[in-house]
This record gives structure tokens, C-alpha cells and sequence, in this order.
């Protein structure tokens, strides 16, 4: 379910293992892993080269892409840190309080893990145009939301709340408390305590929801196209842009654009994976 | 328990059964955004034609798009039996980059291959609150416009080619004086959806924009679906004359053994019961009687043609909509 | 909790108040209202009008479909996950940590990529393209085009679950029977599975939702040829495209449906099943 890699518990027996079936799991799991996302993934990194170097540069730095990166790692850099917040308030509530309604709460954080991306999108914008339920009293002052920037980052934050709440959850619930009350007995206020002691061990865990969250937004585009008015320059997502150019019969465009963001998140898993490691140490 | 297994298979069965019917001949026609009404009528009028005549069921799928798209799918092996797009350009593409029909494809039917003809017009709010009446209100101060993706869409292109095709050809008007007022038209557009159904979508139900730059069929069906209360069309000077044509994809339907029905399918268009139908559905009949009969729908204004100012399509696409085009120059500097 | 004075690790009654507040009404904005519109903008002409959308023929095709899919993709990552965690949870071998970052990688690859890839591939004028239309086989733009794109974006959904409880559990008891003479196969079935079974049933779970509501990916292989090639998310857009909002919201609150009840069994499996899904869910 959560985005970054699996941390894996040493094993807890040095010696071999002494089970069959090793040569058999492996294989198939190469071959298919192999047939379904790295042979296909190579052919999309081969494909740009024919531009060559310069031309693939060229590609990558023309200013719509740019506007299009920049729009994607902009509005899912606000997008993650609006989800920093809200959800570590969540998280919060949802382990150290009690309230009615609170396991209805806690599963309904999945919504949007389950809920299929287009349904998003078209209920998302159906809300925030000048007609919906909040985009009218928002019209009445003035804030468009739907159709512009806005309306991006309103679907990213949507698509990537769950991944900062649920990272945070068992931390949270398996934090010592026994910091929080030596605190309070030497005299910090409950802020002091929050801010000296709590946020700083739970700062690697956050720090890492908020960066899955980031990633799965990036990539984002069935929630996001059906908001975003799609203007080139302004509110033109990346992987909109990957359509587009696809649309054009700019194969190589399309694929300089996809390799250009497959490297991002390649990047993003491998410094998620430091982060996780760095989370479990701390704990 | 059991009975709930019972009513469980029987609705499985009836989800996983419903295609079966018998259908001898299954032809495959990718088009562009706003045919799916179109379609829909036409398809059903000559299967059942087909069946009187021929004596076999024809079931005509349909896929619809932005006409640049579709025409890359059908490059990409989307494997359409005929290709009925907005313009020629976008068949000509699949021709040149997949080489599935000839180059000389647009003479093989009568006029241009195009059996029916639209253009590009207004479609403002009820009142029209901004006083559009002609191409240069489109640039008035805070006003804005909606209209397609020109590299997507085929209406976005003939839409920007109606205002170029104004701007060069009203009194004084050269080729730097029609690039400045389609640059100062795009920058009131707020909104850039891939096709012309999306701008309509975003025009109608989201209330976005002054002005939709829009096929006059695309304008009359959304008319009529708001039950002509909300919007009113436009008719400006002039406007261009919008072919969007049709052609057998002949590589495909060889390999399907679909040829006769999809050259029949196509004829069909040019007839007088065809010809009824699209103008039912707002598209200007090729039949001079039949589009007289609709006057009232279709009100005269003087069209230019795409070979009278661009020189054709092939030089229009090169010019303004190819990297690095009118287009993307007009784009570049940004909002 | 109890009648004792507030403890100095508990939070001020006004301050829990107020998070409490800004919780659930940060889940309200941003969850719940969306999935209520859905429903609301489906029922807005009446329950006859949803139900006559759902009958149409596109719309039972578009079930169909979405169904077959799901029903290929699913069996398929199911296979593939047991396969991988069988094999890096029980074994040792060098680079099972990049074999981890690898199986993760479609989670953060672009939808939008996902169907770039087999276009490039298996596209007219991709590296098979021509292979393919020879042989008269047809992959993008059908349904084996559509299984793969969906294969591609679930790929890691129950590996994931599975690896880390696996390891978790070590490999004493398959040793042990082992040792007893029982072969690969019914050490496999007998004693392996029965310990993850939950955390597969909860990795399939989370496959199947994402498999029956994947939009980018299946948008791009798809073709959108109706009743033939559309699944249900890509139905709903073009239902929306279709001015026909109400059928677009039934086919979408069918989805949103789907995702409740996923929310559902979800939170069944976690709250009864909570040790034995994953040791990273709950610690």
C-alpha cells in the first residue's frame, strides 16, 4: 500500500535456508518482473536517444515542458506540504484521542487508495466550478479554484493524504511516552513538549509520508486532468503534456518526457528508501 | 445461500453473455469529438439499410476523440476500418506515417471526400452579455474565450484558422497583422482542453468563458441540450468552410475483408437519407436541396476555403500547427 | 481517560477540541464531499435515470470488461507476489534490496508512462508493431494491451503485503516441516500460506481496486472504442463527455460503490486480522 520501499527485518537465521522451490520463486519472479515493467521501461529510456543528446536536451528544456515540471513538482511540493500538516493533525486524532465517529474516520483516509482516479477527477471538479457546492460560495469571494493551478493542487492533496496518515499512524501509536512525561515534569508547557520532544522523533516518519505522498503525486493525471483546465504554461501537468505530445506524433518527445520523470522517481524511491532507514534507527 | 448463488451466476451470465449477438460484419470507425451523436444516427440507419439490402447485420463501433489524437491511434494500430476525422490533414498522417491508404485517398469520393461540411462559430451566454458580434470583440479587454487545443483537436484548428483566415483578409490585413490578432486571441483563452467536447464541457457545464469558439454543430447541439435558454450562436462575418472528411483505411479493411460494406458504409453518407440525418444533427448537407430545406439552421456567410488562404492543408499544418509552428510561437512567450 | 486529573502527556480539552474540529472537517472538504457529490450528481434526476445509464449496452460492456480485467491482472500480481516473497523472505541472496527497489518502481512511475511503454512496444509503428499486425495479434488497443497496463500499475500491490510478514515470520516452521519430509509444494500450502492468508486477502484487495479503477494507464492502450475497449473509468469520461453528467456519475457512483465496500473489507481485515496482516501496518 505505501509507496516507498519495504524495509525487511534481517533474517533470523544465519545459516542457509534449507527449503526448496528457491530456483522456481526467483525465476518466475525475474521473468516476470523482467517481461512486465523493466523490459518495457527500457524501451521507453532507449526510445528519446534518437534525437540524440542534444536534441533530447533540447526536448526537456523547451519552456512548456518546463512550465509542465515545474507545475507538477510545484503544485505536489504545496500539495505534500498542506498533507504534512492536515494529516499529521489526522493522524494525531485518530491514534491519541477518542470521539465518535473515529473508525468511520480512520477508514475513510483510504478513500482516496480506493476510490478510482477519474471518479475523483469529475467529482472534484463537479465541487469547485462556479456552479458546485464550494466553488459557488468561493466564486462569491472571488477564489477560483477549478480550471486554474489551484484546482491542481486541490486533487494532489486529495490523492496523497492517506500516505502521510497511515505512515504516521503506527509510529505515533508506538511512540514512548516516557519522554512526553519527563518533559512535563521539568516544567515544559505541553507545546514545548510537542515541539521539543515529540515532533522531532516523529520528524523522519513524517518526512517520509509527506515525500510518498510528493511522489504519488507527481505521476498523478485521472484525478487532475478533469480540474485543471490543462492551459499550456499554466496549468499543464507533466504527464498531460506526455499525452500531448504522444497526441502529436512526437513519439520521442513524449518518450524524452516520460524518461525525464522516470528518473525523478527513480531518485525519489532510492532517497525514500535512506529516509525509511533513517526512520527505523531513530525509533 | 442458494438463491442468492442462483441470482448471482444468472447476472454474471447475462454481463458476460451480452455481446453475442449475431453480427456478421463488425466495422471499426474511429472519429473525432463532436460525431457522437451523428454517428449514432447514421450507424443505425445504415445497418438497418444494409440489412434490407445485403441481407447482413453490420454492428459499427465507434471511437471517439480529438481528431489529432485519433489519427495517432490509428498510426499506433488502432485498427479502424474507416477513418471520418475533422480534416484532411489528420488522414493524410496516416497515410504518410503508416502508409495505410494512399496519398491520393481525398479524390476517391465526391467533393473533397467530404460528405457533409460544418464551420465555425460563436457561442456566447444568453444575452450575450459582451456584445460579441464579429472576430475583433474575441480581443476585447477581460473577455474570455474557450476553445480546443489546436495540436489536438481538429475544431481548435479550423476555429484558429477561421481567425487567422479573418485577420489576413479584412481591409489591410496581412500575414504579421493576422499573427499578432490570433496571439492576442489566444492570450484571452483561459482554458485549453485536447478536444472540441471537452471545450464544450468546460464552456456549458463549468461555466467557463464569454465566447466558445465552437463547430457550429457542436454550438447548435449544446443550444439544444440547454433547451436554448442559457446560450445563443454567433454567426460572425465570415468564417472558414470546415471539411472534415472520410476515407476507407485500406490496409485494415483488406486484412478484415470488410472492404465492401466500409465503401458502401461511406457512400451512404452522400445519400439523401444520410444527408437528412446530418443535417438533423446540425452538419451542413453537400446536397444543395436538403441544406435549403434547412435554412433557417444554417444561415449563408461567406467561408474561405483552407486552399484559398493556406494553401491547402498540408502547408497550413507545416506553418502553424508543426513544432516550432505559428502555433507554439504564439504560445512561447506565455500567459 | 480515567477520573485522574489530566496527565501531563494529555492534551488540553480546547486544544483537543480543536483538532478534532479541524480533522474531521479536513476529511469532510476533502473526502467525504466529493464521494457525496458522486452520489448526488447520479441521483440528481432521479434513481430511474441512474439505473437506465447503468442498463445501457456500453455500460454492461464497460462492467464486463473492467470485470475481465481485474479478473486476469489480479490472479496475475497474486502469483507473481506469493512467487517474490517466497523467494526474497525465505532466502538470502545479494541485491535483494535493489530487487525490492525494483518491484517498487511501478508504484511511482506515472500512470500516463505505464501505457506509454507498451505503446512503444507493441504500438503500429513500435518494436513489434509490424511483427504483431503480420500475425494478425493484436495487444494495444485490446484487451491484452489493456490486462498489461493494468498488470503494470497493481505489480507490487501484494508482494508488498506479503514480503514483510514473511520475513517477519521467518522460516523455522517451513523447516521444520521440511525436515518432517513434507515436499516444497505442501509445506508451501500447508503451512506458509495459512500464515499469510489474511495479508494476501488484503493484498488482492488492494490490487483489485486499483486494477478496477486505473484510468492513465488503460486511457493511453485503450483505443476507446465503445463497448468494446472502454473499462469503466474510461466509460464515466466518456459519459462526461457525452453531455450525459447523469449516466457519467451512475457509472462513477458504481465505482465509488466499489471503493466503499474495498474501504469495508479493509478495515474488517485490519481490525480482526491486525497481527497477522503485516508486520508494517501495525506494529
Amino acid at each position: 500500500m505505501s509507496l516507498a520501499a519495504t524495509a525487511v527485518p534481517p533474517p533470523r537465521i544465519r545459516s542457509r535456508s534449507a527449503l526448496p522451490g528457491f530456483g522456481l520463486a526467483m525465476g518466475f519472479t525475474l521473468f516476470y518482473l523482467g517481461l512486465i515493467v523493466l523490459i518495457p521501461l527500457a524501451a521507453l529510456i532507449i526510445r528519446p536517444w534518437s534525437l540524440g543528446f542534444s536534441g533530447f536536451w533540447a526536448e526537456i528544456t523547451a519552456p512548456r515542458v518546463l512550465a509542465a515540471l515545474r507545475l507538477s513538482f510545484g503544485a505536489s511540493a504545496v500539495a505534500a506540504a498542506v498533507n504534512s500538516v492536515f494529516g499529521f493533525i489526522v493522524a494525531w486524532v485518530l491514534v491519541r484521542y477518542r470521539f465518535p465517529g473515529k473508525r468511520l474516520i480512520d477508514a475513510l483516509v483510504d478513500l482516496p487508495f480506493a476510490l478510482p482516479t477519474a471518479v475523483a477527477g469529475i467529482a472534484l471538479s463537479a465541487l469547485y466550478a462556479g456552479n458546485g457546492w464550494i466553488g459557488r460560495p468561493l466564486g462569491h469571494l472571488g477564489i477560483k479554484i477549478a480550471y486554474t493551478p489551484y484546482g491542481v493542487i486541490v486533487a494532489l492533496i486529495f490523492i496523497g493524504l492517506p500516505f502521510v496518515v497511515r505512515t504516521l499512524q503506527p509510529v505515533l501509536a508506538d511512540l514512548n511516552r516516557d519522554s512526553e512525561e519527563a518533559a512535563a515534569t521539568l516544567g515544559a508547557t505541553r507545546f514545548q513538549t510537542f515541539r521539543r520532544v515529540i515532533l522531532p522523533m516523529l520528524a523522519p516518519t513524517l518526512l517520509t509520508g509527506t515525500a510518498m505522498a510528493f511522489a504519488r503525486a507527481v505521476g498523478e493525471y485521472g484525478s487532475v486532468i478533469f480540474i485543471a483546465g490543462n492551459l499550456p504554461m499554466v496549468s499543464e501537468i507533466t504527464p498531460l503534456l506526455i499525452i500531448i505530445k504522444l497526441q502529436e506524433y512526437d513519439y520521442a518527445g513524449a518518450a524524452a518526457v516520460g524518461v525525464v520523470m522516470l528518473a525523478v522517481s527513480f531518485i525519489f524511491l532510492l532517497a525514500l528508501n535512506a529516509l525509511q532507514a533513517w526512520a527505523a534507527s531513530r525509533r | 445461500m442458494k438463491r442468492l448463488v442462483i441470482s448471482l451466476a444468472v447476472a454474471a451470465s447475462v454481463l458476460f453473455t451480452g455481446a453475442a449477438e449475431a453480427a456478421n460484419v463488425t466495422l471499426l470507425n474511429v472519429s473525432y469529438d463532436p460525431t457522437r451523436e451523428l454517428y449514432k444516427d447514421l450507424n443505425a440507419a445504415f445497418a438497418a439499410q444494409w440489412k434490407a439490402k445485403a441481407g447482413d447485420v453490420v454492428t459499427i463501433n465507434m471511437s471517439h476523440g480529438g481528431s489529432g489524437a485519433q489519427s495517432r491511434a490509428i498510426i499506433d494500430g488502432l485498427d479502424a476500418d474507416v477513418a471520418t476525422l475533422a480534416l484532411a490533414y489528420d488522414i493524410d498522417a496516416i497515410s504518410q506515417k503508416a502508409n495505410l491508404l494512399p496519398a491520393s485517398w481525398q479524390k476517391r469520393l465526391p467533393q473533397n471526400s467530404t460528405p457533409y461540411t460544418s464551420t465555425i462559430v460563436f457561442l456566447v451566454r444568453k444575452g450575450n452579455p459582451w456584445h460579441v458580434k464579429d472576430w475583433p470583440d474575441l480581443v476585447k479587454p477581460g473577455i474570455s474565450v474557450v476553445t480546443p487545443n489546436p495540436k489536438t483537436s481538429g475544431g481548435a484548428r479550423w476555429s484558429y484558422l477561421a481567425a487567422w483566415a479573418y485577420a489576413e483578409k479584412a481591409p489591410g490585413g496581412n500575414f504579421e497583422k493576422a499573427k499578432a490578432f490570433v496571439a492576442n486571441l489566444y492570450h484571452h483563452v483561459p482554458v485549453l482542453d485536447t478536444g472540441a467536447r471537452g471545450a464544450t464541457t468546460t464552456f456549458a457545464q463549468r461555466g467557463i468563458g464569454d465566447v466558445l469558439l465552437s463547430w457550429e454543430n457542436e454550438a447548435h447541439l449544446a443550444l439544444q441540450e440547454a433547451g436554448g435558454e442559457k446560450y445563443q450562436i454567433v454567426y460572425p462575418s465570415n468564417s472558414i468552410l470546415a471539411e472534415p472528411p472520410v476515407a476507407v483505411i485500406d490496409k485494415n479493411v483488406d486484412r478484415h475483408g470488410t472492404r465492401k460494406v466500409a465503401e458502401a458504409y461511406l457512400q451512404f453518407l452522400y445519400t439523401p437519407q444520410a444527408q437528412e440525418i446530418e443535417a438533423k444533427d446540425f452538419y451542413r448537407p453537400r446536397d444543395q436541396a436538403i441544406l435549403a430545406a434547412h435554412h433557417a439552421q444554417f444561415p449563408s456567410l461567406p467561408l474561405y476555403t483552407i486552399d484559398e488562404v493556406f494553401g491547402g492543408w498540408t502547408k497550413a499544418q507545416q506553418v502553424h500547427f508543426s513544432d516550432g509552428g505559428m502555433f507554439d510561437q504564439i504560445y512561447k512567450p506565455g500567459p | 481517560m480515567t477520573g485522574r486529573p489530566r496527565a501531563a502527556t494529555e492534551d488540553h480539552p480546547l486544544v483537543k477540541f480543536a483538532l478534532c474540529a479541524i480533522a474531521i472537517g479536513f476529511i469532510a472538504l476533502f473526502l467525504v464531499m466529493p464521494l457525496a457529490t458522486v452520489f448526488s450528481e447520479a441521483l440528481a434526476q432521479g434513481w430511474r435515470m441512474a439505473f437506465d445509464a447503468l442498463a445501457e449496452p456500453d455500460a454492461l460492456a464497460a462492467i464486463r470488461l473492467t470485470l475481465i480485467v481485474a479478473a486476469i491482472a489480479v490472479p496475475c500480481n497474486m502469483v507473481f507476489g506469493l512467487a517474490a516473497s517466497w523467494a526474497i523472505a525465505k532466502f538470502d541472496f545479494r541485491g535483494k534490496n535493489l530487487l525490492i527497489t525494483l518491484i517498487d518502481i511501478p508504484f511511482s512511475v506515472s500512470p500516463v508512462v505505464a501505457g506509454l511503454v507498451y505503446v512503444l512496444i507493441f504500438g503500429l509503428q513500435g518494436w513489434l508493431g509490424q511483427w504483431l499486425r503480420d500475425h494478425d495479434i493484436k495487444i494495444v488497443f485490446a484487451l491484452p494491451g489493456i490486462v498489461l497496463a493494468t498488470i503494470f500499475v497493481t505489480f507490487p500491490f501484494v508482494a508488498r503485503e506479503l514480503i514483510p510478514l514473511m520475513a517477519d515470520q521467518g522460516r523455522d516452521e517451513e523447516e521444520a516441516a521440511v525436515s518432517l519430509g513434507a515436499s516444497g509444494w505442501s509445506t508451501f500450502f500447508r503451512v506458509t500460506l495459512p500464515n499469510v492468508k489474511w495479508a494476501l486477502l488484503y493484498g488482492v484487495l488492494l490490487c483489485n481496486a486499483r486494477a478496477m479503477g486505473e484510468f492513465g494507464a488503460v486511457s493511453v492502450v485503450s483505443g476507446h472504442i465503445r463497448g468494446l475497449t472502454n473499462t469503466m473509468p474510461l466509460h464515466v469520461e466518456v459519459l462526461y463527455n457525452d453531455y450525459q453528467y447523469v449516466g457519467a456519475f451512475a457509472v462513477a457512483s458504481v465505482l465509488a460503490l466499489l471503493a466503499l465496500v474495498t474501504l469495508a473489507l479493509k478495515s474488517l481485515l485490519e481490525w480482526q486480522f491486525a497481527g497477522e496482516i503485516a508486520a508494517s501496518h501495525h506494529h
